[in-house]
């Protein structure tokens, strides 16, 4: 391929490097790309699910993944792997990354991997035809489409450097900082680059000058290469060969950095662990002989090199390059607090997951309330059967008399004279493991027994080695011949309505079992609405990771607390209507057993 | 750096400890010592008895070869092989009690060049070992280009050194060969002046020498000589390097091992060391290099290649006589970490004032940082100016500074200020001006 990037490039970086990837979002805002180079971040540490960057003035979110696999898979697209992992850990990811395959090119930060892995993992690469940049680079750029990272620093000098549009020239060094001068030299006296790369600085890297140079010559965008070699090794001698053998014909202007080095012996490291001469030949003055031999523009010294970029550049009568439009970052802005991904009151009139509300309020629409749930809370349009099973649920949990803890504590506070909503909170706060939770468990541990297989008798010994009763199993009076009504018309609607009901079926040959041993103890109202929820789900399509998190959420406590507030409502209602007194417990209802406090 | 040379003493034992894994079929004695002086070497002969039980052969252990023509191998009293434990004790306490010279080249026998004096202060003690000189063979193995390389000759110590082209069979192996590969061309490169009794042996030796080469993270190894007596197997003199990032990897398998100064050269400056140290604790990095303190011009220069195009502009412009030190600062470090560095370097350049009553030259140059917050370093820079202002200003120090990157207008304002405040004389450019000018500007002032 003749282009390194391009603008639908999109990378996976590895490591939540934040300043690193804001600065790649900043240029993506400016040059208008149409989506954010950067895809997916791997963040094997974190809790999180996606971090916050700017894009201009707004925010967008890049999803985390604890891992190269799973980032892979959710983001397919994304071919450039930008491995940010320390020296410790980057041959690993690397070699995992180039395992996953699906990577063009893998870009590795860290300095001083060991030279053996080092070697290995760029070789394993060169044979997969993947191409690495690095180690110990900051990266590279193909100006206008993708810049890795912190290449070109801030917005502001990308924009000086004209690193924001593609000119005409092709950089490759070994130094990151020099690259970044460079640029800015090469917009200074000629029209910006095409594409550049610095290929980092240890003694084995992956993609070397020549590799580099030879994309480049086959790059119509690049008319002419610009190399900064340095002191140490021989990779400007293959530069040299390619030019003899007019593998490459575009001008190339070239100097090595580290002729000071003649004067000090081999115990002088100057600049980085690749930059030490180990023969006359590698040292920068002879392999500049060589490349000014062999036709490479070479200037007199580095001081001398930006005249020598303006002469060549000069002598091609480039036509200029057209300035594009951009985007301007602004200076000032703010990190959004909060985030929302329901609803919407932005525009002419509010929505609910895109919908405006008078399209799902009135009957005319065909819409009810389980529409709304299933927008507000799944931000999914649920199928008729499911929106008229959540309406199902919410009826049938909606008030159980005035002795269940929750509806009491509503009533004796409405007593106390406070408000609707005070009184409702009351009732509200007693919802939980002991009340109403049973719906959240059910769901959890017959979802568990069937994810792993447990027959009823094993699923038994599970809940008993846990040491709690299995909910959603066992009525105060119902039993099998005194069915709960309720109960049978929620499975009844399910027979009718679901697709399919295979929790259920597991929970029905579980209850066979328990009510064998006694007569009660048969699949209650909050045991069926858990499982039909869970059955709800797999047939709409949820993975079986989703439903679990809606279980740990506590959607389903939400279906009860929503059903139950109307009850409670009536409750405090109730009581406001008949004007009764504060209520005070009768004290011959209690036990009093109250000892003196023992000296310690 | 990442290739650092070990003690032979060294080398030896980390062959050693993994002698059974890499030589299974192979003994060695692992008889050697190293001692810094006699009485260490007596009180070693009270564990390792073989000390008073043979007679010995002993030799500085300081990275450099050529000792036998530098006449510094002791394996003879009256005659060869009778050096007993208190005549090398003696031997060693004479050596390491003045400065010797030692020559690097000869020419046959004659020196040549200039020697290196300094002081001998550590000595490896091994028994003699009576051998054939057609028992002596020679092996080593590197990297050169993207392969690793393995040198075997039939001919060991001085005389293959003398003819390597002829004497040498090399193989060069691409970083991805099998084991089986290497074996297998090991086994069919053995040198043909190898005694035909000895050719399985020394096959199987050097294929275990290449892997352990390999899996040891080695960059060079060498033996000159070994003697193979059938099975038995004597390493009389080896040189080390070992590749120092695998450092991590090989906690285990390296132990205690040390990296010292080569014999000759300049032990390193106590601000040299102070720098090192804090290099290995910071992920930034900071490097110095002392050249030559008394010199006129500085550098704090930030960033690895940019330092060097400094240094090469400074040797053009005003000549290396003028200059002081190599270094550069990069990788983001903190402001505490720029300080630290920044007052290393002014006490350094203000302890004289220059010879010919010039003023002295600071360049704080760097090229436009990609990520380096420019403010920030010259933050540090800063607090150091003004802890260090009185004496700046005693030995006189013009300061050119030239950079870009992050904040760097903050960073300029900011210098510039600070130094007007404190009355020292400065200069100061952004990315405008090309990254050497301010050599030029400094050198023509």
């Amino acid at each position: 391929m003749a282009q390194l990037f391009t603008k639908d490039t999109q990378a996976i970086f590895w490591n939540n490097n934040t300043t690193a990837i804001q600065r790649m979002l900043d240029y993506d805002y400016t040059i208008k790309r149409s989506k954010p180079s950067v895809a997916a971040i791997v963040a094997p540490t974190s809790g999180n699910k996606f971090e916050k960057f700017f894009y201009g003035s707004d925010e967008v979110m890049i999803p985390l993944y604890k891992t190269t696999a799973e980032a892979k898979a959710a983001q397919p697209q994304a071919d450039v792997l930008l491995n940010f992992a320390s020296f410790r850990t980057a041959y690993d990811v690397t070699m995992e990354a180039l395992q996953i395959g699906g990577f063009s090119t893998i870009m590795i930060t860290a300095e001083g991997i060991p030279e053996r892995l080092a070697r290995g993992m760029n070789q394993a690469a060169r044979d997969l035809g993947v191409t690495v940049i690095g180690p110990a680079t900051v990266g590279g750029i193909a100006p206008g489409a993708f810049k890795i990272a912190n290449v070109g620093g801030t917005i502001e000098n990308i924009v000086n450097s004209k690193l924001h549009r593609a000119g005409s020239c092709g950089l490759v060094t070994r130094s990151g900082g020099l690259f970044n001068e460079l640029s800015n030299i090469i917009a200074i006296n000629a029209d910006g680059i095409a594409e550049g790369v610095a290929i980092g600085g240890d003694r084995f890297v992956g993609s070397v000058f020549i590799d580099n140079l030879l994309r480049m010559q086959d790059n119509p965008e690049v008319k002419y290469m610009i190399l900064l070699g340095e002191v140490g090794g021989t990779e400007e001698y293959k530069v040299i060969e390619a030019v003899k053998s007019g593998k490459i014909t575009k001008p190339i202007i070239a100097w090595c950095i580290g002729t000071i080095a003649k004067y000090y012996d081999s115990g002088v490291q100057f600049g980085h662990a690749g930059a030490s001469a180990n023969a006359e030949a590698e040292t920068a003055e002879a392999k500049n002989k060589a490349m000014a031999e062999a036709g490479i523009h070479v200037p007199a010294t580095f001081n001398d090199l930006p005249a020598k970029i303006k002469e060549v550049y000069e002598s091609l009568n480039i036509a200029p390059i057209p300035e594009p439009e951009m985007n301007v970052v602004p200076k000032v802005r703010r990190t959004k607090q909060f985030i929302c991904t329901i609803s919407d009151d932005r525009g002419d009139e509010a929505t609910y997951a895109g919908f405006p509300i008078s399209s799902v309020a009135t009957p005319d629409t065909g819409k009810g309330i389980g529409d709304v749930v299933s927008l507000l809370w799944f931000k999914k349009q649920y199928p008729k059967w499911a929106t008229d099973f959540i309406e199902t649920v919410i009826k049938t949990v909606a008030d159980h008399g005035p002795a269940v803890s929750g509806a009491h504590n509503a009533k004796v506070t409405a007593r106390a004279g406070k408000s609707v909503v005070e009184s409702l909170v009351t009732g509200l706060l007693t919802i939980g493991p002991r009340f109403g939770g049973a719906i959240d468990g059910a769901a959890e541990h017959f979802k568990y027994a069937d994810d792993n297989g447990l027959d009823p008798k094993a699923f038994l010994n599970h809940m008993k080695k846990l040491g709690i009763p299995i909910p959603g199993i066992g009525h105060r009076i119902k039993s099998l011949k005194n069915p709960d009504l309720r109960v049978k018309g929620l499975m009844e609607y399910a027979a009718a309505h679901f697709p399919a009901t295979p929790l259920l079926d597991y929970a029905r040959t579980v209850e066979a079992l328990t009510t064998s041993k006694k007569e009660n103890l048969i699949l209650n109202v909050d045991g069926t609405i858990g499982i039909l929820m869970v059955d709800m789900w797999r047939a709409l399509g949820y993975s079986e990771e989703e439903i679990n998190e809606f279980i740990a959420s506590g959607t389903l406590n939400a279906f009860f607390i929503v059903g139950r507030s109307i009850g409670f409502i009536g409750h405090v209602l109730d009581e406001k209507r008949l004007a009764m007194p504060m209520y005070r417990h009768p004290m011959d209802d209690i036990l009093y057993d109250v000892q003196v406090a023992e000296k310690i | 750096m990442a290739q650092k040379a070990i003690r032979e003493y060294d080398a030896k034992s980390i062959l050693a400890r993994h002698w059974n894994k890499y030589f299974p079929n192979f003994t060695y004695a692992y008889e050697t010592v190293m001692v810094q002086n006699g009485s260490e070497l007596t009180e070693a002969a009270k564990t390792n008895t073989w000390l008073n039980e043979k007679t010995l052969v002993a030799k500085p252990d300081m990275l450099f070869g050529k000792r036998g023509k530098n006449n510094l191998v002791l394996f003879k009293d009256a005659k060869p092989g009778d050096v007993s434990l208190s005549k090398a004790a003696s031997w060693i306490d004479e050596k390491s009690s003045s400065e010797q010279s030692v020559y690097f080249s000869f020419d046959g026998d004659t020196p040549t060049g200039e020697p290196s004096v300094d002081k001998l202060t550590h000595f490896i003690v091994e028994p003699f070992t009576p051998h054939e000189q057609a028992e002596e063979y020679y092996v080593s193995a590197t990297c050169v280009g993207d392969n690793d390389v393995i040198y075997m000759s039939a001919e060991g110590g001085m005389e293959v050194e003398e003819g390597w082209d002829e004497k040498v069979t090399e193989v060069a192996f691409p970083i991805t060969a099998t084991e089986e590969e290497i074996a297998e061309k090991i086994r069919a490169n053995v040198p043909a002046d190898v005694a035909d009794k000895d050719k399985a042996n020394f096959a199987e030796f050097c294929i275990g020498f290449f892997r352990a080469y390999r899996e040891l993270n080695f960059a060079y190894l060498e033996i000159n000589p070994f003697v193979m007596q059938g099975t038995k197997i004597e390493l009389l003199d080896m040189v080390a390097k070992l590749d120092d990032t695998a450092g991590f990897l090989m906690v285990e398998e390296w132990g205690d091992v040390e990296y010292p100064t080569a014999f000759g050269m300049e032990e390193k400056s106590p601000e040299v060391l102070a720098v090192e140290e804090a290099d290995a604790k910071t992920g930034a990095s900071l490097k110095l290099t002392l050249l030559k303190p008394e010199a006129r011009i500085w550098t704090m220069v930030a960033g690895g290649g940019a330092s060097v195009v400094y240094a090469d502009t400074i040797a053009d412009l005003a000549g290396i006589e003028d200059l002081a030190n190599y270094g550069e600062y990069s990788g983001g470090p903190t402001t505490g970490e720029t300080k630290f560095y920044a007052e290393t370097l002014l006490d350094l350049m203000t302890r004289q004032k220059d010879a010919k009553g010039r003023e002295k030259i600071l360049i704080i140059g760097g090229a436009i940082a990609n990520f380096t917050d420019v403010a920030k370093t010259f933050t540090g820079i800063i607090q150091a100016f003004e802890n260090y202002a009185d004496k700046m200003k005693e030995v006189g120090i013009k300061i050119y500074v030239r950079r870009g990157g992050p904040n760097y207008e903050k960073g300029l304002k900011d210098i510039k200020e600070a130094a007007d405040r404190l009355g020292l004389w400065i200069d100061v450019y952004g990315p405008e001006t090309h990254v050497t000018d301010i050599v030029r500007m400094a050198v023509e002032a």
